[in-house]
């Protein structure tokens, strides 16, 4: 195809990227009207100034700062912690060989798999039982075994690869194995862990479901929660709904700037979950 | 050599009991709970198979599957589809006639969608699609209950999932394309092949590996999809939007038959793990 043709190619898939970002456009130039002007000018016209007054109501209201911050402690500690468990496994696993190492990672992987529905309920129980619904931490224990069981799978396979000369020479050096672990394994395998990282955090801000079981309380809840509970009440009117969605939306576009170098190259790692 | 393994062992302890007390443990309490009436206060009481009996007699559980292979059409096989052909274009198209960082550009564009937390996306939607003051009725000048249509709803939910999920195929296809020897193009373009034949014949063969995992990981999603049927739906309107996930939560949470949901959780389970299998011994037997 030459001349016009390549052209209509490129119109065509330029077309479907801007249906693509177009709810992100609506909302953000929405998010910034007031009522009245939506009222009188519709989703489409651009607005007359900025008119933060829905924003920041609708921030007040469900007291965002808090959310932000309990989205935050909650996927910063899981990811921590999931990397931590994925290594200390991945060790056992991928270079001590322990045995039964494949029957272990079908049960990680099982455990990745399964649908949060079929813990669900007895979580629930138990977390009631022991004294931990509605707290942040009882999100924290049940997100890091589920993102430690793909973090495990992935580690291993890659700790499999990791060259034995050097850790045979450590040993010679007597270098014990947490030290082994911690000052060779540990800064060689950084991009991975890295990624992991990145991963588990991102997994963790956006689940939806079990923060919902567990997190009933306004000072408890993360962001997806709130906002997904907020859906559909009488007082989102339009301009507060795209409030709402704007302050959802632009987190998970931070992330994607922050983090996008990173990810880009790892969503070919993720692509075994 | 004993001793040397044994004491990796160590390692997996901390893991291990974790994963005992928040998966193997509650699982099971889950399978057993299926077997009991149980509201969730005071002593289940154990009836044997009859959930599961009950289960197969259910009209909504059926329907809940059904709506099921819809999203997978919409989660998984659409966007592979449609992935399959941006990621060529983009690649070899785009990326050779315009440059790398258009081909790029549009890559991150059509990959927006994911970054986001599929409840909020739900949020967005469902202010876009909102019968009196939503975008796209005003956008169209139409008058549609997209969402509260009993008619309409599961297709504009899948619409909204394949909006969601088309930049993550198009993301690990381009990727795979990069495995790809360049010198089966141009083997095939002295042959004067067309760009269809190429894609059919060298593109799609040479990505088969990223083409079975994309299939795979969209089909569990779509098999245990929650957040955006809560947001949009919660199921309805009726029953036209149920799905196992939010079936079984509705019992646990709303109708307090904790035993009923636990069975349907229970059925949902197995069917992606044997999924998982066949998927995981199809992809072997290829290779």
């Amino acid at each position: 195809m030459r001349g016009p043709g390549r052209w209509a190619v490129l119109f065509a898939l330029v077309v479907l990227a801007v249906v693509m970002i177009f709810p992100f456009l609506i909302v953000a130039v929405n998010a910034v009207k007031s009522p009245a002007e939506y009222g009188s000018q519709g989703p489409l016209s651009l607005p007359d100034g900025l008119y933060l007054q829905g924003i920041i109501d609708f921030w007040n209201r469900v007291q965002f700062g808090t959310k932000l911050w309990n989205s935050f402690l909650i996927s910063a500690s899981v990811a921590v912690l999931a990397v931590v468990l994925s290594v200390l496994n991945a060790y056992a696993l991928g270079i001590g060989r322990v045995k039964g190492r494949l029957w272990i990672l079908v049960l990680f992987l099982v455990a990745n798999t399964l649908p949060q529905e079929a813990l669900a309920y007895p979580l629930y129980y138990l977390a009631k039982a022991v004294d931990l619904y509605d707290t942040q931490l009882a999100v924290i224990i049940v997100m890091t075994a589920i993102q430690a069981a793909f973090g495990t799978y992935l580690l291993s396979a890659v700790l499999g690869q990791f060259p034995k000369e050097i850790l045979e020479a450590a040993a010679i050096d007597g270098a014990g194995r947490l030290r082994s672990l911690w000052r060779i394994v540990v800064p060689i395998s950084r991009p991975t862990i890295n990624v992991l990282l990145i991963f588990f955090f991102i997994w963790t801000w956006n689940e939806f479901f079990l923060p919902l079981i567990f997190l009933i309380s306004n000072d408890t809840q993360t962001v997806p929660v709130a906002l997904g509970v907020l859906q559909g009440e009488k007082y989102m009117d339009a301009t507060t709904s795209s409030a709402s969605a704007l302050l959802g939306v632009v987190p998970a576009i931070a992330f994607f700037l922050i983090f996008q170098r990173t990810l880009t190259r790892g969503v070919t790692v993720g692509a075994i979950k | 050599m004993r001793a040397r393994t044994r004491g990796y062992w160590l390692y997996l302890i901390p893991s291990l009991l974790l994963f005992l007390a928040v998966i193997v443990v509650p699982f099971l309490m889950n399978v057993g709970a299926s077997f009991t009436r149980w509201s969730g206060v005071g002593t289940p009481r154990w009836i044997g198979l009859d959930n599961y009996t009950r289960l197969l007699a259910d009209v909504r559980f059926w329907e809940s599957f059904q709506h099921n292979v819809g999203l997978i059409v919409a989660m998984a096989v659409v966007p592979t589809m449609i992935g399959l052909v941006l990621a060529a274009a983009l690649f070899d198209y785009i990326g050779k006639r315009f440059g790398a960082r258009t081909a790029s550009a549009l890559r991150a564009m059509y990959y927006l969608p994911q970054v986001l937390p599929v409840a909020v996306a739900g949020v967005v939607w469902g202010w876009m699609l909102h019968p009196s003051y939503g975008a796209v009725n005003q956008i169209f000048g139409l008058d549609v209950n997209w969402l509260g249509d009993p008619d309409l709803a599961l297709a504009t939910v899948m619409a909204i999932m394949v909006w969601f999920q088309l930049g993550y195929p198009v993301v690990i296809f381009m990727a795979g394309l990069q495995r790809v020897d360049p010198s089966y193009y141009e083997a095939a373009e002295i042959d004067g092949a067309s760009w269809w034949r190429k894609f059919w014949h060298i593109t799609i063969p040479q990505i088969r590996p990223e083409i079975f995992v994309v299939l795979l990981t969209c089909t569990i999603a779509a098999l245990k999809v929650f957040g955006p049927i809560f947001v949009l739906t919660r199921g309805g309107p009726g029953n036209a939007t149920m799905v196992p996930s939010y079936f079984s939560y509705l019992n646990f949470f709303q109708k307090s038959n904790v035993g009923y949901g636990s069975a349907i959780a229970t059925v949902l389970a197995l069917i992606i793990i044997v999924v998982t299998f066949l998927f995981l011994r199809v992809q072997e037997r290829e290779s």
